[in-house]
């Protein structure tokens, strides 16, 4: 059903995206008149909306969402107005595209076989492939499938096995292996990266800010094959304050400071004398004059320490970029074309930036990602980074265990750390603490309070003398008295 | 601002980004027989807060229950789930 229902999805997709490729150029003018609009509809509301809780936001988001809708009453036009922006977009949730019929038909037969059980995608797809290419094979494959499923089913993770236990050695044991090799950096081009147990240990611990945030910038088609538009978007990105295109100068007998862009690097940097102006006029207290090739800025008030916060404020001031990426490196990559590689992250904001691949571009903050992303994005960059860390020192960690680590660091629907004491934030039984540290006052504190203990981990178990609810000793043996009852 | 954020949001399709795996929200009738499929309650499963960028993207209300199929590297293609859930913070 599901499945069906994604399909149908997709092709609406589809078919809005067509109407919009016709429409684009005609009503070009018409959406950048009704964006203007829209801003200045949108502009009066701000004050009110922000002191409200994120709660009371997604609220008000959605009741509005319902409001439009019903209010435009041409549901497409809003529909599109949404799409709009869309560039190019890449093929939808990735169906097995176009399969040869004799592959379909394998696999109908396939389907039929198996009635209702379950065998991965990629054991069907092996087991399609070397059936096409074998004539002899295609009678036996009721056989075909009852084995696998037999291998399957034994090869299985058994219900109440540890798996947490044996993920946490199977990472660890490798782990130490890595202690004593790296402590230091290396990473693409000139831009330094943590790497090996450090990084290892960031991101479990789901730090929110990782010591070394980078940035793996795509760009589209037509940016990443030119170099003068890949430079284009690097300025854009690329933070730069003031300090470092213009002299400032501060004239103490007169109590006024000067600004003298370096117009080399202005040209460089694609922004005009008028643009800097304008930024600095943004200042509060003081009045900026633009000359040929300099900025007088006198003081509203003019006085010896104001001048100097002034100064103060200048040398910081950000004139292009985005705030967070302190440097840039352009590369060009063979097949993909010029990419860019930034030191410090803020993914929220290039992926708005024009010529940006925002379908592509990563960043290694993983409280980023999830904060942009959603959740699961979260989970698979937490996957990947730690595959990465590890198999870049020679570690084969299995991926299932790395992938273990993620779903219990996501399971919640925010990324969790996994620590010494277990997963943050997650209550712990009494006797476990007991069992760990100051047994006494823990005790008595759960006393006072009147805790209650669900002995539900290995230590509580053991302390009050029974089975540990694992493996073995998570089962009981019920007997099976007539067909009738189940 | 709060609203011509999630506009942005909207045209940037975030389900298109490759790592993000495809969500669907489960109609009534898929969400009982997959419940009754697997003997589960809601609440036994993971969550995903109605915050999160996706499940406002594809309009999930707390309650509800998303589909998720992921790009697996052990199995292609791996179908999970996660309970829709109001965010306390």
């Amino acid at each position: 059903m599901a499945k069906k229902q994604t399909k149908k999805q997709v092709k609406n997709k589809t078919k809005i995206k067509k109407i919009i490729l016709k429409d684009t150029t005609a009503k070009k003018t018409v959406k950048k008149e009704k964006k203007t609009k829209k801003q200045t509809k949108i502009s009066p509301k701000k004050s009110p909306q922000k002191k409200t809780s994120p709660k009371e936001k997604i609220e008000k988001i959605r009741k509005k969402k319902k409001a439009e809708v019903k209010t435009t009453k041409k549901p497409k036009q809003k529909e599109k107005k949404l799409v709009v922006k869309r560039e190019t977009p890449p093929p939808k949730h990735p169906k097995p595209i176009e399969e040869s019929p004799e592959h379909k038909k394998i696999r109908s037969e396939i389907n039929k076989i198996l009635d209702g059980r379950f065998l991965p995608l990629a054991i069907l797809d092996d087991i399609i492939s070397k059936v096409s290419e074998e004539q002899k094979l295609q009678s036996k494959l009721k056989v075909i499938i009852s084995k696998s499923l037999a291998e399957y089913d034994k090869n299985a993770v058994d219900p109440s096995e540890a798996c947490g236990i044996v993920g946490a050695q199977s990472i660890g044991e490798p782990g130490t292996q890595m202690t004593m090799r790296t402590f230091h950096y290396a990473g693409v081009a000139e831009i330094n990266v943590t790497l090996g147990l450090p990084r290892l240990i960031e991101i479990v611990d789901a730090r929110s800010i990782p010591s070394t945030p980078m940035m793996n910038i795509y760009l589209r088609d037509e940016f990443r094959l030119n170099s003068d538009l890949a430079k284009e978007v690097a300025n854009q990105i690329e933070i730069t304050r003031l300090n470092s295109i213009a002299d400032i100068e501060t004239d103490l007998t007169n109590l006024v400071i000067y600004v003298k862009p370096n117009m080399k690097t202005l040209k460089n940097k694609n922004i005009s004398i008028k643009e800097v102006g304008e930024i600095i006029k943004k200042i509060r207290g003081i009045d900026a004059k633009i000359d040929k090739d300099s900025i007088k800025i006198s003081l509203d008030d003019p006085s010896y320490k104001k001048l100097l916060d002034v100064n103060e404020t200048l040398k910081d001031l950000k004139v292009k970029g985005i705030d967070g990426i302190k440097r840039i490196i352009i590369r060009n990559e063979p097949k993909e074309g010029y990419v860019i590689y930034s030191e410090g992250s803020n993914l929220e904001k290039v992926l708005q930036v024009e010529g940006v691949d925002p379908y592509r571009t990563t960043t290694n903050d993983i409280q980023a990602v999830g904060r942009t992303l959603g959740i699961e994005a979260a989970r698979n960059m937490i996957i990947q980074e730690a595959h990465n860390t590890l198999s870049e020192q020679g570690l084969n960690v299995d991926l299932r265990h790395i992938m273990l680590v993620s779903d219990v660091m996501t399971a919640d629907g925010t990324i969790r750390a996994i620590g010494r004491h277990g997963v943050s934030k997650e209550k712990e039984s009494v006797l476990s603490r007991a069992a760990f540290e100051i047994t006494v006052s823990h005790l008595l504190q759960a006393a006072r309070r009147g805790e209650t203990d669900k002995l539900g981990g290995v230590a509580e178990n053991i302390i009050v003398g029974q089975p540990v609810n694992l493996g073995t000793g998570a089962v009981e043996l019920v007997m099976k008295r007539s067909k009738k009852k189940e | 601002m709060v609203k011509t954020k999630t506009i942005e949001k909207k045209q940037l399709d975030i389900l298109q980004h490759k790592l993000v795996p495809f969500h669907v929200i489960l109609s009534e009738k898929e969400r009982n027989e997959f419940l009754e499929n697997y003997k589960i309650t809601p609440d036994q499963l993971p969550k995903i807060l109605h915050t999160d960028p996706v499940a406002i993207y594809i309009d999930a209300q707390p309650g509800q229950i998303v589909k998720i199929i992921r790009k697996s590297h052990t199995a292609k293609e791996a179908v999970a789930y996660r309970l829709v859930v109001e965010s306390n913070e």
